[in-house]
């Protein structure tokens, strides 16, 4: 589930970057950090898989829903790390202007 | 258990190198003569940058779920396969097995994403020569 969760975020985001004439919300740096994940849950999954055979595919409820809060998670922060790296960098100079101001 | 630090170990890795790739790449710039015919590529630094980004982006993510299932501690030593060596052989067969599994799968993708990036810049850059050709 966690696996479902973050490859969904994972094209959802890359889909969004796809679409949007440039990239000053850094969205590819949300992309690698979710293809990433993804990837290595992959390879977990195939491991888990090699090992419990067809038991992995039917997980307990309580599993599921466990895997679930983690994937919900996980998907949260890896959007704090991004909007915080976003404001750090601020490549549209807004916090600058809105600290300037204050 | 703690099979995400051997992606960490790699991005540590690729990071010094795409350092040391980006401040070559500089130097190179500076020292061309600006005469040379501008060929559009992608840098090598760059590409090495989203590899590690890749990487990094795991392991931080990886790392979270190993906190989440109490594999990883915040007191020495960290891991809670060391307390005992029959639970420290595990994991050290699990970094051996699915850690270098998920270290050449990012890096395979990422070898893929790096052809797949230069074929398509290279087709726009056809494209490009043969408009300029027909103008």
């Amino acid at each position: 589930m966690t696996l479902l969760i973050t490859v969904f975020a994972a094209v959802i985001v890359t889909a969004i970057w796809y679409f949007r004439k440039n990239d000053e919300m850094q969205l590819l740096t949300l992309c690698f950090l979710y293809w990433g994940a993804s990837i290595m849950w992959l390879v977990d999954a195939v491991f888990e898989y090699i090992g419990d055979g067809a038991a992995f595919f039917s997980p307990a409820l309580e599993d599921m829903l466990n895997d679930t809060y983690l994937g919900l998670s996980v998907v949260a922060l890896g959007l704090v790390i991004w909007i915080v790296k976003l404001l750090i960098t601020d490549p549209k100079g807004s916090v600058r202007m809105a600290l300037r101001k204050g | 258990m703690a099979c995400f630090l051997v992606p960490a170990a790699e991005a540590v890795v690729v990071k010094a190198v795409e350092k040391m790739v980006k401040k070559s790449e500089a130097e190179a710039v500076l020292s061309a003569d600006g005469n040379e015919e501008k060929e559009i590529k992608i840098p090598f630094s760059r590409k090495l940058n989203w590899l590690s980004n890749m990487l990094i982006g795991g392991v931080i993510l990886l790392l979270f779920e190993h906190i989440w299932h109490g594999e990883v501690v915040p007191w020495f030593p960290f891991l809670t396969a060391m307390s005992s060596p029959s639970e420290t052989a595990a994991m050290l067969l699990e970094m051996s097995t699915a850690g270098v599994c998920m270290a050449v799968l990012v890096t395979v993708v990422w070898a893929v994403m790096c052809f797949a990036a230069d074929s398509i810049v290279n087709r726009k850059n056809r494209k490009s020569l043969v408009k300029g050709v027909e103008e």
